[in-house]
């Protein structure tokens, strides 16, 4: 599955800019953005529901721009389920089967297969409104499983579940796709979701790709500010960069591990509140006083204030008191340097000329 | 609780007083002949009369027919106005004639169809002559479908309204077609406005009397048209409750066999 240069216009409201991306088969992506981001556009353009404004969308090779939806070897699991109310279970679950002509014997095969991989065993006969909102969504998946799509999509298909419902999901869908071996592209607004199933995220703000990549490569090395402050929370202050492995804040020198940029560069770091060590004054590289504290159960979550007024969000295990002035310690590696308006091709090029000198 | 009572008094008056009595009423005049004596005889000549049994039979065939037209007309129509972008305006538009009272569309259609009328006037123009439209089958069934169109199209478009659009994304997104999307999908979920729909216009299309007359001339003599004469002319009345009896079964049974029966559980549906 491939985008090319995808370009979709509502009228003169420009949804989609120059997207462009590959799909590998058999893995877990997620499209992530806030709402009105784009990214239902996407997976409705994957799906066949609309179609492009400019560019090219290509499935196993062939351009699908103008396939329509009924003809793509594609399945929805969609945000409200779009479950037929008319139709039992298992008549729901067999729809696709049945437009396909497949025979009788063998849809009750694999209406029951397929029930069976989500845990609905023997609920056939059920009518949609007897079903609980979790049901509901594993029947939904199952109605599109069954088709043997080559792609399942996932509309926020979690997001009407509650919370404890919605992390079993999560890790029933990661095994179900393990298991299958299809390719899922899952949209979602909710981070925390999306770092904790994908094999690939892609962020999508304002109607363009902001990053692309692994969890970890985009927890750890966000591209730019709109990604450090979507993905997890984050501290972003500004600094320069005054040569290679050295920013300054504030004023103040700080080692890092970051280069490949111009010496003196206006730049934004990024340093994760669960980096920050709460520590005496004097040990601290930064010192700051405290101005709220709140217990989350696993940790503390602080705000601080540094001379300059900078906000500073503070994850802790160990309690301080509100009012206090306290040291704050990270080590080099806990400092990620961005710069402004660097393109994703641009970073990971950077990121490539320098790691590899190491 | 008092006040939810204190609130069901105007509901429970209008019941009483225009539901149940009028029933009970008709119910207990039909068991009188004309000369107010008590007797099985109304029933006895209903079921026996052919006339009675032969007019029994075309009132269901013409509220059969005008039900059919209707809902052949009103289903797309409805259909249409819903993908319209301003389909509450369009909607108001085949609504609006309901407010023109019906003897006034009545006489309005006199005036269109008959030997002097708008219709035959533009044929003799073209030079096709003159027809005789007033006082036929098809005329009658013509007036009769526009009066009750409105009443079929309202419920088939708030059920079609109604229905989730993503499920017709779902449809395409398992492989159906547009005509297998409209069969599988769409007809079962706006069969509730169907229903609905052909109770509105059956029940009253079996009692139909104003239009038989004016427009169909009385070559159609309906229940209803018998009712009114046995009220009104012959003025046996016990006969004229004993219709009415049989026209609120039909009712029942109408309501009966279009009644939603998705409630059954387990049943299977196709």
């Amino acid at each position: 599955m491939e985008f090319h240069h995808v370009e979709r216009r509502f009228g003169d409201n420009v949804v989609l800019k120059d997207i462009d991306f590959a799909i590998e088969a058999g893995k877990f992506y997620t499209l992530l953005g806030p709402s009105g981001s784009g990214k239902t556009t996407i997976l409705r353009l994957i799906a066949g529901f609309n179609s492009p404004t400019s560019g090219e969308i290509d499935f196993d090779g062939k351009r699908i721009n103008d396939v329509p939806a009924n003809r793509r070897q594609v399945n929805t699991v969609f945000q409200d389920y779009a479950l037929f109310p008319h139709m039992n279970v298992a008549e729901n679950v067999a729809f696709g089967l049945q437009i396909k002509g497949v025979g009788k014997q063998e849809t009750a095969k694999r209406v029951k297969e397929a029930l069976h991989l989500v845990q609905l065993d023997g609920y056939g006969e059920r009518e949609i409104t007897e079903m609980s909102g979790g049901q509901r969504q594993r029947v939904a998946i199952a109605r599109a499983l069954v088709n043997r799509p080559k792609l399942l999509l996932l509309d926020e298909a979690l997001s009407a579940l509650d919370h404890k419902l919605r992390v079993e999901m999560q890790t029933e869908l990661r095994q179900l796709q393990r298991q299958l071996g299809i390719t899922f592209i899952f949209v979602t607004h909710d981070q925390e979701e999306a770092l904790a199933m994908s094999d690939q995220i892609m962020i999508i703000n304002d109607g363009t790709i902001q990053q692309s990549g692994t969890p970890v490569d985009i927890y750890d090395e966000p591209l730019n500010h709109f990604v450090a402050d979507f993905i997890g929370e984050s501290n972003i202050v500004p600094g320069i960069m005054k040569a290679d492995y050295l920013v300054t804040i504030d004023g103040q020198d700080f080692e890092c591990v970051d280069a490949g940029m111009r010496p003196n560069e206006r730049v934004e770091v990024v340093i994760r509140p669960e980096d920050l060590d709460i520590t005496t004054v004097e040990k601290g590289q930064l010192a700051v006083t405290v101005d709220t504290q709140l217990f989350r159960g696993v940790d503390y979550q602080i705000t601080a204030h540094d001379q300059r007024n900078h906000e500073w969000k503070i994850n802790s295990i160990h309690k301080t008191t509100v009012g206090a002035t306290v040291g704050l310690a990270f080590d080099p590696e806990d400092i990620h340097v961005m710069r402004y308006n660097e393109s994703e091709e641009d970073f990971d090029a950077r990121l490539d000329s320098y790691e590899e000198d190491e | 609780m008092r006040q939810k009572a204190f609130f069901a008094v105007p509901y429970a008056l209008w019941i009483i007083l225009f539901v149940v009595a009028p029933l009970v009423l008709i119910f207990y005049q039909s068991f009188f002949n004309i000369d107010g004596q008590f007797t099985l005889g109304n029933y006895a000549n209903y079921l026996t009369s052919s006339v009675y049994l032969k007019m029994t039979v075309d009132s269901v065939w013409y509220a059969f027919l005008i039900t059919l037209v209707t809902l052949v007309i009103s289903y797309p129509t409805a259909y249409v106005l819903n993908r319209l972008p301003n389909k509450q305006f369009w909607l108001l538009l085949v609504i609006l004639p309901t407010w023109i009272n019906l003897l006034l569309k009545t006489y309005a259609f006199i005036g269109l169809f008959s030997q002097a009328g708008t219709i035959n006037q533009f044929l003799r123009f073209v030079g096709l002559g003159s027809h005789q439209l007033l006082f036929t089958d098809a005329s009658f069934m013509f007036v009769a479908a526009y009066i009750e169109i409105p009443f079929m199209v309202l419920p088939i478009f708030n059920s079609l309204a109604e229905i989730n659009p993503s499920l017709i994304n779902a449809s395409k997104d398992l492989g159906a077609n547009d005509w297998q999307t409209f069969t599988k999908v769409i007809w079962p979920l706006s069969l509730p406005g169907v229903k609905a729909g052909i109770q509105a216009v059956f029940i009253p299309s079996l009692s139909l009397f104003m239009i038989t007359r004016l427009i169909g001339g009385n070559r159609v003599i309906t229940l209803g048209t018998a009712i009114e004469e046995h009220f009104l002319t012959t003025q046996n009345w016990g006969m004229g409750s004993t219709i009415g009896v049989i026209l609120i079964l039909a009712m029942f049974i109408v309501m009966a066999v279009t009644g939603d029966r998705r409630k059954k559980k387990g049943g299977v549906r196709r």
